[in-house]
């Protein structure tokens, strides 16, 4: 590996050198100088633009939620009250307990689901499937991530809706069971790809020297390489959380869409995304109601950061490991 | 303005313009409620064959976006499902603007039930109970039935998104200004979603638009008073004022209408402008004989 990568280095070396002493011979500022101050110039805007558009967006939401957290908004009411009742002819009240709840719930769910299902495929793709089975499995894992959310939600509709009343005997469907699934289904496939991922990074040395101790392909996977992949899996989880929290048109049409505090799987709820998906469109601009739907983006936001973040430092915890 | 509807009334205009300098036509722009857009825009299709030299151009987007149109000056119709607000109307006078009200039509709520449901008619009374916050009615036999195939009997409550023409109606009329809908209800986002939900739903119950009604769903009498006399959902009785939840469909000009705009006005209100509404499940504003 090392060789391969010094062989690789050393003939890209040579023009990167070239351009080098070209570039402080000021008399010798050619086409090429110039393209490649360009490109440079291209790449390094690539690189910051990420930075560039999370802070842009950060203050756009909360420019538009600011006028609400700091005049009409009362924090207790906020967080503790399930009322969410922004157009209300006497008495609007701004209360996303219920919301929180709703999310929280069909996340919760969503990960119950979705964690055996992608950890067990993420296992049998890393270390059991081989050739072309393997092969074809991945790909399809990533066809099963491609499907639109709009689909799903369409799914969670029109199948699931009947079935789950049909099976359960229950009076509607669209319930956090519903989407519960329906989210499991969506997340399995991206946290099945990182947890691969993670599997495939643990050293090969691993394996060997347990192989070589006798122990089965099982204890090796079980013992030794689930234990090193740790982090690595554990990120994969917190991506899938994440994906959750943020998702919006699924929840939307399978939830019901009702702001409800649940107490079993078969009640219908309302998650926070769904709630700014249905209600931004009509609300006018710079009207309580419209702030408070950015006061929930912005709490969304900050939710879903802190999550991918802690993901981010769990998986490169095992890196540094 | 937002950028794409800029550019959407920028591309209009062009095209406007481009077609006034071949044929010399006047354009009405009309925009608003998305409730009337199916309608305008087939007022405006057939208009065009009464009138060729007049083209309207139909926009939907809400009635709020519809009356902003107007107050900002850049469309000479506004269709609204609801009328102009006190802030609103301050706003157009203190830009010299005059909206000036037309009921072209009537809309009728029904109230949607699952066809096994036994229940014929209900009263704004019972409705109130079912849907207002603090409500005593949260099961069937509340309202004396059973529903076959509903667990529980339990009312399963199909509303519509808090900011929609619908819904501030319906709150209106049944629960007054001082009370809310009870929390727990199913939002829908348009009133085809809610009659999707009752019909595949035993224990439903919802609210929509006449026009939306289809055979899977049965539609309620409704009576003011538990035990009055109660009319059922129809063009004829949301027309005569019978029937207790029929709404008006509005157009506001700035100022009375003048020149083509007035003609217009006056086409959509002529018999054969109201056959149109009829034809789209609406209710005219008068009698009217149609073919």
């Amino acid at each position: 590996m090392a060789n391969d990568i010094a062989e690789g280095a050393s003939p890209a070396g040579g023009p990167a050198q070239r351009g080098r002493i070209q570039a402080t011979d000021f008399d010798r500022r050619d086409a090429d100088w110039y393209i490649d101050q360009g490109i440079q110039l291209l790449v390094f805007i690539g690189g910051i633009s990420a930075i560039v558009f999370i802070i842009g967006i950060f203050v756009f939401i909360t420019k538009e939620g600011f006028g609400f957290i700091f005049g009409e908004m009362d924090f207790g009411q906020f967080f503790t009250s399930p009322r969410w009742r922004p157009t209300s002819e006497y008495n609007p009240t701004y209360g996303i307990l219920a919301l929180v709840a709703g999310t929280a719930s069909v996340t919760g769910l969503a990960m119950l689901i979705a964690i055996p299902f992608s950890l067990g495929a993420a296992i049998y793709i890393a270390e059991f499937a081989t050739g072309k089975t393997r092969e074809y499995l991945k790909i399809l894992v990533e066809l099963l991530a491609a499907i639109p959310s709009i689909v799903w939600g369409f799914i969670g509709l029109t199948i699931m809706n009947p079935l789950i009343i049909k099976i359960f005997d229950v009076p509607i469907g669209l319930t956090v069971l519903n989407a519960g699934v329906i989210l499991g289904l969506m997340a399995a496939p991206i946290m099945t790809s990182i947890a691969e991922d993670a599997l495939k990074a643990v050293p090969d040395r691993y394996r060997e020297a347990a192989e070589a101790m006798g122990a089965t392909h099982w204890q090796v996977t079980i013992k030794v390489v689930l234990p090193a992949a740790r982090n690595g899996l554990l990120g994969a989880v917190l991506l899938g959380v994440g994906r959750g929290f943020g998702e919006t048109m699924a929840v939307l049409m399978a939830t019901g869409h009702a702001i409800n505090l649940p107490s079993s799987i078969f009640d219908s709820v309302r998650a926070l995304t769904a709630t700014i998906a249905a209600e931004l469109g009509e609300t006018a601009v710079g009207s309580n109601h419209y702030m408070a739907l950015f006061t929930i983006g912005i709490f969304l936001f900050v939710v879903t950061f802190v999550i991918n973040l802690t993901a981010d430092l769990v998986v490169r915890g095992v890196r540094k490991g | 303005m937002k950028p794409a509807q800029f550019f959407l009334n920028a591309l209009v205009f062009s095209v406007a313009v481009s077609s006034m300098a071949v044929e010399a036509r006047t354009l009405i722009q009309n925009k608003g409620s998305d409730t009337l857009v199916n309608v305008a825009q087939a007022w405006a299709e057939e208009y065009r064959k009464v009138n060729p030299d007049v083209a309207v151009a139909v926009t939907g987007g809400g009635s709020g976006t519809g009356i902003a149109a107007l107050i900002n000056g850049t469309v000479d119709i506004a269709n609204a499902s609801r009328r102009v607000k006190q802030k609103e109307m301050d706003l157009a006078r203190s830009r010299g603007q005059d909206p000036v009200k037309h009921v072209v039509a009537y809309d009728a709520l029904s109230v949607f039930l699952h066809p096994d449901n036994p229940l014929d008619s209900i009263s704004l009374e019972e409705l109130a109970e079912i849907y207002g916050e603090g409500g005593e009615f949260t099961i069937w036999p509340d309202v004396g039935v059973e529903v076959p195939g509903c667990k529980d009997q339990t009312m399963i409550l199909v509303s519509r998104q808090n900011n929609s023409g619908t819904y501030a109606y319906f709150r209106k009329i049944t629960l007054g200004k001082r009370r809310d809908f009870r929390l727990g209800t199913r939002d829908m986002h348009g009133s085809k979603d809610v009659v999707d939900l009752v019909a595949s739903t035993s224990c439903a119950i919802g609210y929509s638009g006449l026009a939306y009604a289809t055979d899977h769903v049965k539609m309620a009498c409704i009576s003011k008073t538990k035990g009055g006399a109660c009319a059922n959902p129809s063009v004829a009785t949301a027309s005569d004022g019978s029937y207790p939840i029929a709404r008006p469909l509005m157009m506001y000009t700035d100022g009375e209408p003048a020149g083509e705009i007035k003609n217009y006005m006056e086409w959509i209100l002529s018999d054969a402008g109201q056959c149109i509404i009829l034809s789209k499940g609406y209710a005219p504003v008068r009698d009217v004989k149609c073919d």
